[in-house]
C-alpha cells in the first residue's frame, strides 16, 4: 500500500518529521542499551589491564579491520540508496539497498568465521575452554566473555537492520515509497548507520588498543 | 483570604444521549483489543495496571500479616523471601512505573495538546501488548515459584539462587521495551502534535510531567534492560559477568542497576507531580503560583535524577569522596522538589479552595511527600545512612515518598478525570471518606516502620526480636485498613461507572484543555478542530464553554457560584 497520511496527522511532511524524531529518540535509547556493556568493559579493563591486553593480542586485527571496511562501505551504499530514492530513481535505490544487505551478510559471515576460530582455539564465553588453562588471568576470561556479549549483541542488531532494510527494499520495488515519500527509507538508513557507529567503537576495544605489560 | 467550600457537589449537566463517544462507537471485543484510539488503550492499561496493584496489594497484606508474630505466622521463610521479592517487582514494574503515564498519560496527553491521537497509534497498541506479555512472563515466573533475590537482583546471589530468576528478569526485560516505546511516543507527540495556540509554555503542566518522564524512560530503561539480561545470562549459562573469580565485580552490577533504578523513582513520582499540578489549580480556581517554576523543576528533576544513583551504595564499598558527591547530588533533587511543593501551596493562597476527593488526596500527597522527602535528605547523608541502611527506616522512607506519592496521586487522578473518562460523577462523600481512610491506613502502616528501622529492625528479615512486635502489629493493622479503603474505592467507582449522574464537559470549572471537549470525548477527542485562545490556567475570565461540532463554543452555567 502506498505511503499515506495517517489520520492523526495533517500532512505527510508532519508525519515524516514525527517518524524521523521518533527514530532519533529510539537511537538514543539504543545507545544507552549498549552503554551498559561499554561501562562493564571500561570498569573491568581498568581492573585488569594485563588480562585484557592478552585478549586483544589474540584477536586478528586484519579480520576486524576488514569488517570495519565492509560496514563503512555499506553505510555509504545505504546513504546513496536514500539519495537515489529522493531523486525518484527507485531501481538504482533498490540495487544499492541490495548491496547494503549483501554487505551486512558479508560482515556476519566474517564474524561467524572469527567465532569458529575462537571456538577451535578453546575460547568460550564465561571463561570456559582450554585456552584459559594457559591464559588464566581473570581479565582474559572477562575480555572474551565481553567480546562474545558485545559483538554478539551487535551482530543481532546487524541482523535486525538487514531485516528492516529487506522490508524497505520490497517497498521500494513495489513503489510504495519514492521521491514523494522517501522518509521510511531515510529512517531505516539512520538505524543502519547506528549499527555501523557501534562497530566503530567495538573495533578499537577488541582489536586495536594493546594492553599493559605484566605488572 | 482563602475561602474553603466544604463538599461542593458539582451541578450535573445533562446532555443528549445520542452523541457518539469513544465508548459507544463500537462495543465488540475486537474494537477494544485492536483499537488504536489512545483513550481506549489508556483504559486497557488502567484495567491491567489496577489488576497488578491488586496482586501486589495481596502480597503486601500477606507479608504484613506474617509479621504479626516474631516467628512463623502464616508462611515459611522461603515463601516470605519470594513474596517480598514479587511484591516489589509487581508494584514497581507492573504498577507504579506504568500506572499514571500509560493510563492517564495515554488518555490525556493528546487531548491536552489538542491532538487527535498520539504520533504512533499502532506502536501505542503494540506497547500495550508488550506490557501484557511482560505481565504474563512475570506471572509464569510466579507460577514457577518466583524469585527470592529481592527486587534488586543483587549479584552474585542472583546468579546462583535456586528460584525462578530467569523468567522473572526476562519478564521485566520485556516490560522495559513497553516503557521505552511509550516514552518515544510521548516525546514525539509532544513535539509534533500540538494544536494551534498550544505553545510550549501553554501546555498543561501534566504534559510537562509526561515529557520529563518520557526522557527518563527512554534513557534509563535500556540500561536496566541490559543489566537484567546479563543477570539472566549469568544465572542460566553461568558466564560469571559479575563473578569476582572470573574478573567480574558485583559492585559494578549495583552501579548499573541503580543507574536505572534511581531515575526509575522519578519515573514514578514525576507523573504524580504532574497530576498534582493539575488538581491544585483546578480546585483552587487560580493559576499556579509559578507555571515556569513547575515546568523547569520537572526537567531539573529528570536531569539531576541521573546523578544520584550512588547513594544506594554508601556501605557497598565506594570511596568516601564518591559517597559525599552522590550525597550532595541527591540533595539537589530535594531543592527541585521543594520548589514544586512551595509552588503548589502558594497556588492555594488567595484561591477559592474546594474540598473534593482529589484535593483530599493532594493533602495526603503533600504530607507523605514532604515527610518522605525530608527523610530522604536524611538518608542521603552518609553518616546517617550507615545507621539506617537496610533497615525499616529506608523501607518506610521509600514507601512514604515513592508509594505514598504515586498512590495518592494515582487516586487523585482517578477521581479528578473520572468524569472525563466515563462521563459520570463518582459519589463525593464516599470519595472523601475513602480518601481519609487511605491516608490514615497508609500513615499507620509506614510511620511505625520509621521507628522500627531507627531501633535496628533490618529489612527483609523473616524472624525478628519480640521487642519489635508492638510496632509491627500497628503496622499490620494499618495495612489492613489501607487494603479495606482501596477495596471500598474500587467498589464505589465501579458502581459509579454505570449509575453515576452525568458529569457534563467541565464539572470542575477547570481551564485545562481536556475539559473543552464533551465527556466522554468523541473518537477524535474534539468535535471540531480546537484552537485554544486561553491559557490553561487562566481563571480571570469565565470558561468559554465546551467546543461544539462546527467550532463554536457554547458557555455552560458555572457549576460554582
Amino acid at each position: 500500500m502506498p505511503e499515506q497520511v495517517a489520520e492523526q496527522f495533517e500532512d505527510l511532511e508532519k508525519q515524516a518529521h514525527a517518524a524521523r524524531l521518533g527514530m532519533w529518540v529510539f537511537l538514543g535509547s539504543e545507545v544507552l542499551f549498549f552503554s551498559g556493556l561499554f561501562a562493564l568493559y571500561t570498569g573491568y579493563r581498568t581492573e585488569h589491564p594485563y588480562g585484557f591486553g592478552v585478549g586483544v593480542e589474540h584477536n586478528t586485527i586484519a579480520w576486524g579491520s576488514v569488517n570495519t571496511g565492509v560496514l563503512l562501505v555499506s553505510s555509504y551504499t545505504v546513504a546513496m540508496a536514500v539519495h537515489m530514492l529522493r531523486r525518484g530513481r527507485n531501481t538504482a535505490s533498490a540495487l544499492l539497498l541490495g548491496a547494503t544487505i549483501f554487505l551486512g551478510l558479508v560482515f556476519l559471515g566474517i564474524k561467524t568465521g572469527e567465532y569458529l576460530k575462537h571456538f577451535s582455539d578453546g575460547i568460550y564465553p564465561g571463561g570456559w575452554g582450554h585456552f584459559f588453562e594457559e591464559h588464566g588471568d581473570p581479565g582474559t576470561k572477562m575480555f572474551f566473555t565481553l567480546y562474545y556479549c558485545m559483538t554478539g549483541l551487535h551482530a543481532i542488531h546487524v541482523f535486525a537492520g538487514m531485516c528492516v532494510l529487506s522490508l524497505l527494499l520490497w517497498k521500494v520495488l513495489r513503489r510504495d515509497i519514492g521521491a514523494w515519500a522517501p522518509h521510511p527509507l531515510a529512517i531505516g538508513a539512520v538505524y543502519w548507520h547506528l549499527v555501523d557507529m557501534i562497530w566503530i567503537f567495538l573495533w578499537p576495544l577488541f582489536y586495536l588498543i594493546p594492553g599493559a605489560s605484566q605488572s | 483570604m482563602t475561602t474553603i467550600d466544604v463538599g461542593v457537589v458539582p451541578v450535573p449537566h445533562r446532555e443528549a444521549p445520542s452523541r457518539e463517544t469513544y465508548l459507544n462507537v463500537a462495543y465488540t471485543v475486537k474494537s477494544w483489543a485492536l483499537t488504536t484510539d489512545h483513550k481506549r488503550i489508556g483504559i486497557l492499561y488502567l484495567v491491567t495496571t489496577t489488576f497488578a496493584l491488586l496482586l501486589g496489594g495481596v502480597f503486601a497484606l500477606v507479608l504484613r500479616t506474617e509479621h504479626l508474630t516474631p516467628d512463623q505466622t502464616i508462611i515459611d521463610a522461603y515463601t516470605y523471601n519470594r513474596m517480598f521479592t514479587m511484591h516489589g517487582i509487581v508494584m514497581v514494574w507492573l504498577f507504579m512505573i506504568p500506572s499514571i503515564p500509560t493510563a492517564f498519560g495515554n488518555f490525556l496527553l493528546p487531548m491536552m495538546i489538542g491532538a487527535k491521537d498520539v504520533a504512533f497509534p499502532r506502536l501505542n497498541l503494540a506497547s500495550y501488548y508488550i506490557y501484557v506479555a511482560g505481565v504474563v512472563w512475570v506471572i509464569v515466573a510466579l507460577w514457577m515459584g518466583g524469585a527470592d533475590t529481592g527486587w534488586t537482583f543483587y549479584a552474585p546471589y542472583s546468579a546462583h539462587s535456586p528460584s525462578a530468576v530467569v523468567p522473572t528478569v526476562f519478564g521485566i526485560f520485556i516490560l522495559g521495551w513497553s516503557t521505552i516505546i511509550t516514552g518515544v511516543n510521548f516525546i514525539v507527540t509532544t513535539h509534533t502534535m500540538r494544536a494551534k495556540g498550544v505553545t510550549w509554555f501553554r501546555m498543561p503542566l501534566f504534559v510537562w510531567a509526561m515529557y520529563g518522564v518520557s526522557i527518563i524512560q527512554t534513557l534509563a530503561t535500556p540500561v536496566l534492560a541490559i543489566s537484567l539480561l546479563i543477570v539472566g545470562i549469568d544465572h542460566w549459562f553461568d558466564w560469571g559477568l559479575f563473578d569476582p573469580h572470573r574478573g567480574g565485580d558485583p559492585v559494578l552490577y549495583q552501579h548499573l542497576f541503580w543507574f536505572y533504578s534511581h531515575p526509575a523513582v522519578y519515573i514514578m513520582i514525576l507523573p504524580a507531580m504532574g497530576v498534582i499540578s493539575e488538581v491544585v489549580p483546578t480546585f483552587s480556581h487560580k493559576n499556579p503560583a509559578s507555571y515556569k517554576a513547575i515546568a523547569y523543576s520537572t526537567l531539573g528533576i529528570a536531569f539531576v535524577g541521573f546523578g544520584t544513583w550512588g547513594h544506594h551504595m554508601f556501605v557497598a564499598g565506594i570511596s568516601l569522596f564518591d559517597a559525599a558527591a552522590f550525597g550532595v547530588l541527591s540533595m539537589l533533587v530535594a531543592i527541585f522538589s521543594a520548589i514544586k511543593v512551595f509552588t503548589w501551596v502558594l497556588t492555594m493562597r488567595r484561591g477559592s479552595v474546594a474540598v473534593a476527593t482529589p484535593m483530599i488526596y493532594f493533602f495526603a500527597f503533600l504530607f507523605l511527600f514532604v515527610f518522605g522527602g525530608m527523610t530522604g535528605v536524611a538518608v542521603a547523608t552518609q553518616s546517617l545512612d550507615v545507621h539506617w541502611h537496610d533497615t525499616y527506616f529506608v523501607v518506610a522512607h521509600f514507601h512514604f515518598i515513592m508509594v505514598g506519592g504515586t498512590l495518592t496521586a494515582w487516586l487523585a487522578a482517578l477521581h479528578y478525570w473520572f468524569p472525563k473518562i466515563t462521563g459520570r460523577m463518582y459519589p463525593e462523600r464516599w470519595g472523601i471518606v475513602a480518601g481519609t481512610i487511605v491516608f490514615a491506613g497508609f500513615f499507620m502502616t509506614f510511620f511505625p516502620q520509621f521507628l522500627l528501622g531507627n531501633g535496628g529492625m533490618a529489612r527483609r528479615y523473616y524472624y525478628y526480636d519480640p521487642v519489635y512486635q508492638p510496632l509491627h502489629v500497628v503496622s499490620t493493622v494499618g495495612a489492613w485498613l489501607l487494603g479495606a479503603a482501596m477495596l471500598l474505592t474500587l467498589c464505589y467507582l465501579l458502581v459509579a461507572c454505570f449509575t453515576g449522574p452525568p458529569a457534563g464537559a467541565n464539572p470542575w470549572d477547570s481551564r485545562s484543555y481536556e475539559w473543552y471537549t464533551p465527556s466522554p470525548p468523541p473518537k477524535h477527542n474534539f468535535p471540531a478542530e480546537p484552537v485554544f485562545e486561553l491559557d490553561p490556567y487562566d481563571y480571570t475570565v469565565p470558561f468559554p464553554g465546551e467546543l461544539k461540532a462546527g467550532g463554536e463554543q457554547a458557555p455552560q452555567e458555572a457549576p460554582h457560584a
